[in-house]
């Protein structure tokens, strides 16, 4: 990963914000530039038509624009010999020829902007729609991509790569391309243009480009330890800010002002110290080689000067050839420009194509079961067997050894365990969200693995520990148990979930919008909507993940109750903290350091006086 | 966005204005750039770098020509400024540089006084003149057509056969010669006096080379030494670029550096309310990403939104002075590119501000698609997101090609105008070359200066594109540092009674969040007494963490006060009250470090021991001997790198020992098993007794607040029971409530 999304401010993902005047820069290196423009390219494969006509209508409009002074020439030295001859009383100006060479001139000139319009036109389509099915990729590729990927990789880090680097990369692609054609071009054509006019000045005129180029590489070579610094501190100010601002109430709390201001100011004081000067570095290529372009001009005015004064060129032809000279260095510049801009695009394009790349699920199985008949109803019934579980999220940290289980259907489940014990990979493993390292998994002794995901999948309901909902209307945010559900549907589940009638007390029912942050309403209405989404789905197996513990006690009463409704004669899961709500379950999984220590009804496990005692007592634990 | 522009700016003025002198003297620089130019073609390559119209070195028989159409009084002054220099006593440096001198006589100028050569100068050039048209009759007897005169048609028709011009005319009479030169000189008239100048010099050099002059030297030394002069001013030129660069880059970082610190100061004095206001994420974004929006503006503004006027006026002033009539040119030339401009930005910018939301938009769904993962793929939408993020997706791929395309086509066209205002300045320009009026440099450097112009233009039009994001940014940045704090320190403080030690009084006590409808905290009236543990328990909304973030005055009451050891919290310093508080967040919070410094950062002097015996008691202990590095163990940014119950047990540790009069836990134990939870609470209450401490907790489990002293039962605001467990179980309805959800009546009864 490079420095840059080390650095906060892409980790917290927000959005495209971050392109300041120090956000990018040299510093963003591809790791492998080669190989990832090799891929860039390959993925642009069916643009290559497009790109190839955008190219020759760059290379056309640019040879218009480089023919231009030449022709203009002749104009200056028709006006020149004209004004020659009348000052030596022999005739005058041609105006007829000059009218005619600007007539060329403006047909020429029209036909180039065109030219450059259709090569805009097009290279913004091919970028945009790169860009576009880029994001389209990302997108589905989440959908595919194993959890154990989200597990190591932020949501921040995601977001910006669907963002912000293909953002960078469909800007930078689209400017780099089409500067690294006319570019190109213009070099090409400059060159041939002022040979075509005089070599001896061409040469001299050459003298001055290894000069800019020299200049050009000292600048970048010295500014980019002060970019790489700035890149450093500005890091330094950045997390400080960030640090101190989430720990504002700590901080406060014990006095720790003075001291965080004055680590801000030391940070803030060396970004400034390499900052300005990274600034001025990178602000000098300008005028420098602009100087160095006026050395070459004086020279080729010089030298021009004696082939005219031998009548060996015109007037016309110096006027030209002194326009492709200040020209030629723009090109050159560029060019360097966009070798940066390029290390960007690699950059941006190797996160993205990085992130296409990841290894994903498991290919479905090639005949998988079907579990409902042809008028959709399920077959199956909610049995659940473990058998020989063994699982890790790496492959060299086991975290559940060795896991068999019968499980009727219709049972209450309860999974607990201190922290850390592994509850909530048992139900992951179930969903089939991870794969077994060995052993098997079967619903109603069909192996988990011999089934389609979605179809597996839609055997199961959950209510989380955070209940997720989206922006949009309650009835959407309900109805998404059940896509195709009518409103009546919708609104028996959330009867059914207790939640019908804080529902219809809401200013605009059904149809209030849960805002971004989903925090509009109440923590326990959010449960209790999730609750009624589980209801619409209809599940033959129930997942209840620490439902009610982010949930104040007389709500969870209310939650309680409805989690109670949907569990009737469901196969159901329950991972609880608290361990008064599960008492009831028909069996008792005890887990300890992922391992199952203990099973068994409440009363049985309370017999045995194991660890579960131990657990159960605790919470009242004289102090 | 303006007035914080000035304000931050002040510091710099005078950098500024350096800034702008500079850009001054660089702006006349560029503009003479072309000057240089001009003559390098006009004088240097078309005259041959011959400028004068009086040579300084002439034959015998050009002298005589001069003196043949000479006044009396010119004649005078033409022997008066000439000497000769004689073929007999020619040296051989006079020898090189007038070859012809082997040969005869020559003439050549003294070192006159300035007056005198401006006398010379007002007739040589029009009689040198005057003798190459006659040189022309000379060889061809036919008139060209530029001489028709009268009187030298009747001169050439009284011209004898076989006759020499120049001794006819020597044979008429003075007044006939110099009747013949007025008559030629109002014709010459016509010619224009750029046209004259260089006619007149090409006479001169045609007379220098028949004496064997160099004149290519003397060309290559016109252009040579020109060209120094334009290399000498596009030196100064970049000079001044490169000091305004310097300045340019020094103020900004300078303004970011201020700015990033007056903003951060200014955070660190906000109180929970101002967080609640701006939200965390915000302000970090508006510390960060906005002030460098505001560094990059200044920047602009400083290379670009100053300079372009500077130049754009004074080339415009140049065309002006240049007194060719083509002032027309220009002021066209501005209404094609201000309407171009306009236009592009009319259909852009809206486009602009969409995409924009767009952006926003296609964030929020990925967001949401993101954090919803397992939800959407344990009841099979992956289809329906794919559906809604492609929505999105081609929302903001729709109004971004729009925005490239039109900014695509803004290019094109502006080289179009460009080019076709070069082309129409050629023909006008050809025309003012036909009357006389200019010179063909003259119509270079024109073009030169309405590029320059054009490109002043073209510069801020960029400039506008990215200003209004800036001054969003600039008005983001603003409000945070115009926004008043809501809690400050009184002028004069008051400090708190010795003789009390820990107690807390809650006076009449209301709080109403800003801009709420309703209190969240109705008239609170009760006193905590030290050395003892009072609990606070309510549902979610009740205003419990509310009411305990009264004391270390993260808010400020409504109404009613909040008194701590006797004294008003708002008429105590802020420092000094929170001195007598361990304060620990729901959320552990640790700072990056070690743990150590964790530790330390509420007693900085705290040794070893002290560190050992908080964690102990914060049952911190067991984690940290299982690590390496033990309290030198590395802390990340945000604690990342321990779990949460380790960070809750840190967060613990660091109140301890800080050995405070007032613990504040704010929900501090909800990430613990109840294991440890029991095995704190236990040790923690050993240390309240022994240290006399006052103990503030808010749980939401009944079983971690079951043993307080007191217990306050709050709903919705109000109290609604206060006093221990059995008391309220008797007596609360609230609390039994809460109880009962809980734990079975058999669990309640289990002591």
């Amino acid at each position: 990963m490079s420095n840059e999304h080390k650095q906060p401010q892409r980790r917290m993902g927000h959005g495209p914000m971050g392109h300041g005047p120090m956000g990018r820069g040299a510093h963003e290196k591809a790791k492998d530039f080669k190989g990832t423009m090799r891929s860039l390219f390959a993925y642009m494969k069916p643009y290559y038509v497009k790109i190839m006509l955008a190219m020759s209508f760059a290379i056309i409009g640019t040879i218009f624009m480089i023919v231009g002074p030449k022709i203009s020439g002749k104009a200056t030295t028709a006006l020149a010999e004209g004004f020659m001859a009348k000052v030596s009383g022999q005739g005058g100006i041609d105006f007829a020829y000059i009218l005619q060479i600007i007539y060329f001139m403006l047909v020429l000139y029209t036909a180039s902007a065109l030219f450059s319009f259709v090569q805009h036109f097009t290279m913004s389509t091919v970028t945009q729609r790169t860009a576009y099915e880029l994001r389209q990729r990302i997108a589905a590729k989440i959908n595919r991509m194993p959890f154990s990927y989200f597990d190591t990789n932020s949501h921040g880090d995601i977001l910006s790569r669907v963002s912000n680097d293909v953002d960078t990369l469909a800007q930078s692609l689209n400017q780099s391309l089409n500067t690294l054609i006319t570019g190109t071009v213009n070099i090409i054509g400059f060159l041939v243009m002022m040979l075509s006019i005089s070599w001896e000045m061409t040469l001299i005129a050459f003298v001055s480009v290894p000069l800019s180029l020299i200049m050009v590489l000292f600048i970048v070579k010295r500014s980019q330890t002060y970019f790489v610094q700035q890149q450093r501190f500005l890091g330094d100010v950045n997390g400080h800010i960030e640090e101190m601002y989430s720990a504002h109430t700590v901080m406060k709390a014990f006095n720790g002002e003075a001291e965080s201001i004055a680590q801000f100011e030391e940070h803030n004081n060396a970004l400034y110290r390499v900052g300005w000067k990274s600034q001025f570095l990178s602000g000098l290529m300008q005028p420098l080689t602009g100087f160095v372009g006026n050395i070459g001009y004086v020279c080729v005015c010089l030298l021009g000067g004696y082939l005219a004064a031998a009548g060996r060129i015109t007037i016309g032809d110096i006027q030209a050839f002194i326009q492709y000279v200040r020209n030629f260095n723009q090109p050159i510049t560029q060019m360097a420009q966009v070798m940066n801009l390029l290390q960007s695009t690699a950059a941006a394009a190797e996160r993205v194509f990085e992130f296409l790349d990841e290894k994903e699920e498991i290919k479905e199985s090639d005949q998988p079961i079907e579990i409902y008949d042809a008028s959709g109803n399920c077959k199956l019934k909610g049995q659940v067997t473990f058998e020989n579980v063994r699982f890790g999220y790496t492959s060299d940290k086991i975290i559940i050894h060795d896991f068999s289980m019968y499980i009727k259907a219709g049972q209450k489940i309860a999974i607990v365990g201190p922290t850390g014990a592994g509850k909530t990979t048992i139900v992951k493993l179930l969903m089939r969200f991870y794969e077994l390292n060995s052993g098997a998994i079967y619903i109603d002794g069909i192996k988990t693995t011999d089934l389609r995901r979605s179809d597996l999948r839609s055997l199961f309901g959950m209510v989380l520990q955070d209940a997720w909902l989206f922006h949009g209307t309650i009835m959407e945010n309900l109805r998404y148990g059940k896509l195709n559900a009518s409103d009546e549907a919708v609104m028996q589940a959330a009867d059914a979930a207790y939640v019908d009638h804080f529902i219809r007390t809401l200013e605009h029912g059904y149809d209030t919008e849960i805002n971004e942050d989903s925090n509009n309403i109440s923590q326990g209405q959010k449960q209790l909507l999730t609750i009624a989404r589980a209801f619409l789905a209809d599940p033959k197996i129930l997942i209840l993940d620490e439902a009610t513990s982010s949930v104040d006690t007389r709500t969870e009463v209310l939650i309680q109750k409805g989690m109670n409704k949907l569990m009737e004669n469901r196969t159901s899961f329950v991972i609880a903290h608290r361990l008064s709500t599960i008492r009831d379950a028909d069996l008792i999984l005890v887990m300890k350091d992922g391992d199952i220590v203990e099973a068994g009804s409440h009363e049985a496990l309370m017999a045995d006086n194991g660890f579960y005692t131990q657990l159960y007592n605790s919470q009242f634990e004289e102090v | 966005m303006l007035k914080l522009l000035v304000r931050c700016m002040k510091p710099f003025a005078l950098s500024v204005c350096a800034v702008i002198a500079l850009l001054f003297v660089q702006a006349q620089t560029e503009l003479a750039l072309p000057d240089y130019m001009s003559d390098i073609v006009n004088t240097g390559l078309q005259s041959s770098g011959i400028t004068e119209g009086v040579p300084m070195v002439m034959r015998r028989e050009s002298y005589d020509k001069y003196l043949l159409f000479a006044s009396e009084e010119e004649q005078a002054l033409l022997e008066s400024s000439y000497e000769v220099l004689s073929q007999q006593e020619a040296s051989a440096e006079q020898i090189a540089d007038y070859p012809l001198l082997t040969k005869s006589d020559l003439y050549r100028l003294k070192d006159v006084e300035a007056s005198t050569y401006e006398q010379l100068e007002a007739w040589m050039p029009q009689v040198g003149l005057m003798v190459m048209s006659l040189d022309a009759v000379q060889m061809q007897p036919t008139l060209p057509a530029t001489v028709q005169n009268d009187a030298l048609v009747q001169l050439l028709e009284q011209l004898p056969e076989g006759m020499n011009l120049y001794e006819f005319l020597a044979l008429l009479p003075a007044s006939t010669r110099l009747d013949m030169r007025a008559q030629l000189e109002t014709q010459l008239q016509s010619m224009g006096a750029s046209t004259m100048d260089t006619a007149a010099s090409t006479y001169v050099k045609a007379e220098y080379e028949s004496i064997g002059m160099d004149t290519d030297a003397m060309q290559n030394e016109y252009i040579l030494l020109s060209g120094l002069k334009m290399l000498g001013m596009s030196l100064l030129s970049v000079g001044c670029a490169v000091l305004v660069g310097l300045l340019a880059s020094r103020i900004a970082a300078g303004v970011g550096k201020q700015l990033r610190g007056d903003v951060f100061k200014k955070v660190e004095s906000f109180s929970s309310a101002e967080f609640n206001r701006f939200s965390t994420a915000s302000l970090i974004t508006r510390n960060i990403n906005d002030i460098q929006q505001v560094q990059l503006v200044i920047v602009m503004l400083i290379r670009i939104v100053i300079y372009a006027p500077i130049i754009g006026v004074g080339a415009l002033l140049k065309v002006l002075n240049s007194g060719a009539d083509m002032t027309w040119i220009i002021a066209l030339v501005l209404v094609v590119i201000l309407g171009l401009i306009m236009t592009i930005f009319m259909v852009a910018m809206p486009k602009f501000k969409i995409a924009q939301k767009l952006v926003d938009r296609l964030n929020l769904v990925m967001r949401e698609f993101l954090d919803g993962m397992s939800v959407i793929r344990a009841f099979n939408t992956q289809r329906h997101e794919e559906e809604k993020f492609d929505q999105a997706n081609r929302d903001i791929t729709k109004t971004n090609l729009f925005i490239n395309r039109t900014m695509g086509a803004m290019m094109p066209i502006m080289m179009l105008v460009m080019n076709s205002v070069a082309l129409l300045i050629i023909w006008v320009g050809g025309h003012q070359i036909d009357a006389g009026t200019m010179q063909i440099g003259d119509i270079m450097a024109f073009i030169q200066y309405t590029m320059q112009i054009i490109m002043a233009f073209l510069m801020i039009s960029m400039v506008a594109i990215m200003l209004p994001r800036a001054a969003v940014s600039g008005e983001r940045v603003a409000e945070v540092l115009d926004c008043e704090l809501s809690i400050q320190d009184p002028d004069q403080p008051h400090s708190f009674d010795s003789a009390k030690r820990g107690e807390i009084e809650f006076r009449h006590v209301s709080f109403r969040y800003p801009g709420a409808q309703e209190d969240v905290l109705h008239d609170l009236n009760f006193t905590i007494q030290p050395g003892a543990t009072t609990a606070f328990i309510g549902s979610t909304g009740s205003g419990k963490s509310t009411l305990i973030n009264l004391v270390p005055r993260f808010y400020d009451a409504s109404e009613g006060a909040v008194f701590v050891d006797g004294v008003d919290v708002r008429k105590v310093k802020q420092s000094e009250l929170r001195d007598k508080i361990g304060y620990v967040p729901q959320k552990g919070v640790l700072f990056s470090g070690t743990i150590a410094s964790n530790l330390r950062y509420a007693k900085a002097d705290a040794d070893e021991t002290q560190m050992r015996q908080a964690c102990d008691i914060a049952q911190a202990s067991e984690f940290i001997e299982a690590k390496e590095d033990r309290f030198d163990t590395a802390i990340a940014q945000g604690g990342t790198n321990v779990s949460g119950g380790q960070k809750q047990r840190l967060s613990i540790a660091r109140a301890v020992i800080k050995q405070p009069e007032i613990y504040i836990f704010d929900d501090s134990f909800s990430a613990l098993d109840f294991k440890t939870d029991a095995r704190l609470r236990k040790e923690l209450n050993d240390l309240i007794k022994e240290t006399k401490a006052t103990v503030l907790l808010v749980a939401q489990r009944i079983s971690s607040i079951m043993h307080a002293e007191t217990i306050v039962v709050l709903d919705q605001g109000n109290v609604v029971g206060i006093g221990t467990h059995d008391e309220l179980m008797k007596q609360c309805e609230v609390y039994r409530e809460i109880a009962y959800s809980q734990l079975t009546k058999e669990e309640l009864s289990h002591e």
